[in-house]
């Protein structure tokens, strides 16, 4: 790879100022302050734990909402600690869900220790392998940028990991009360059923 | 009389239970089978018990009720996941058939036999046992009413009683 590294908070933030009315889940870690620092949405629900569950999140809102687009954004660490989910999405096939991770190939929140995709491990192949409709490893903002329209709008499941630096970001915390965060997320897809 | 299995899938479906995600289970067998041919329920099938707790958090964002169907020996890998549906306050019924008790031939699953009620118990899982057939579809009624009116974490501990045993000399 040659260049300068991607930014994580670039990437994120060009990501979603094309979400339109995607519904977002994010993942423990740094993508929580990513989307954060990208700007609060009603439509976006801040995982601060449960290290794994992620692209699962992603997975049960998608099968429940099939008429909207739902992306998950996670890190590389979180997503390998829910690595088999990848199967079971595969197999669930909703046409609705992306996973994008943004990958720099560090635990980020524990002292930027290496994960196993700097030693060589391809979420995108693992991806494939599970059946995604299309998945794949992006390095340049050029490649970011072709693969959004497809990530909010073609017929998924979709994948890609985005590698990205390891430089640091500025703090960026969202709302962390998980039972208003829940709430607020209700509320935005569900209107008055969201009293049920 | 109805074989509970038949009369649990009734409790689902009255509750409204749309998404059902199970680990493949012996015990389950029958009830997984009706929900498989319901077109109004959305089955998937899990690599692992913790999958579920994250996927029906992400269908009640969404506005689907839901159930795990599991083994007692997937419960100590759901522990941390936890934490969502407590912080949360999202429901989640959890039926689990019980392994390591009444007539265990495996040693090997008793620990977790053992230490499945005290393990949901310390995660903040509210538990109900039940050792006799006739009587597990109320207490999954009951079960469905705590989690989805009252929006806790409920598991339904169905006994080895229930289930049945392996003969193993066959």
């Amino acid at each position: 790879m040659s260049g300068v590294p991607l930014d994580r908070r670039e990437v994120v933030a060009r990501i979603l100022a094309r979400r339109g009315e995607t519904l977002v889940v994010t993942g423990l870690g740094s993508t929580t302050w990513d989307a954060a620092a990208a700007g609060d949405h009603p439509n976006n629900f801040y995982l601060w734990g449960g290290m794994g569950g992620a692209a699962m999140v992603g997975l049960g809102l998608a099968n429940a909402q099939p008429g909207r687009r739902v992306l998950t954004i996670t890190g590389d660490g979180e997503m390998l600690m829910g690595l088999a989910g990848l199967a079971t999405i595969g197999v669930s096939g909703p046409s609705n869900l992306a996973i994008v991770v943004i990958d720099n190939e560090r635990y980020g929140e524990t002292g930027m220790q290496e994960t196993h995709t700097a030693h060589g491990v391809d979420l995108a192949a693992v991806a494939a392998g599970a059946g995604f409709a299309a998945a794949a490893t992006l390095r340049t903002m050029e490649e970011v940028d072709s693969w959004v329209p497809r990530l909010l709008g073609e017929p998924g499941p979709l994948f890609a990991a985005v590698k990205v630096g390891t430089g640091p970001a500025p703090m960026a915390l969202p709302l962390r009360d998980g039972a208003a965060i829940r709430a607020r997320f209700r509320a935005a897809v569900l209107g008055d059923r969201a009293q049920e | 009389m109805e074989d509970w299995p038949d009369a649990v899938f009734g409790v689902l479906n009255d509750a409204g239970v749309r998404q059902v995600c199970y680990v493949p289970d012996n015990g389950h067998r029958r009830l997984i089978e009706r929900c498989h041919a319901d077109n109004a329920m959305l089955t998937t099938r899990l690599t692992g018990e913790e999958e579920g707790v994250a996927a029906l958090t992400g269908a009640w964002l969404g506005g689907d009720k839901g159930v795990l169907l599991m083994q007692s020996s997937g419960v100590g890998k759901c522990i941390n996941m936890m934490g969502i549906v407590q912080e949360c306050r999202v429901p989640l019924l959890m039926l689990v058939t019980m392994r390591g008790q009444w007539g265990e031939f495996n040693p090997w699953q008793v620990p977790m036999g053992r230490a499945t009620a005290p393990a949901l118990e310390a995660a903040g899982v509210l538990v109900h046992e039940v050792d006799d057939a006739a009587r597990v579809a109320e207490t999954v009624h009951a079960a469905a009413r705590l989690a989805f009116d009252a929006y806790r974490p409920v598991a339904v501990l169905i006994g080895q009683r229930v289930v049945g045993f392996k003969d193993w000399t066959k």
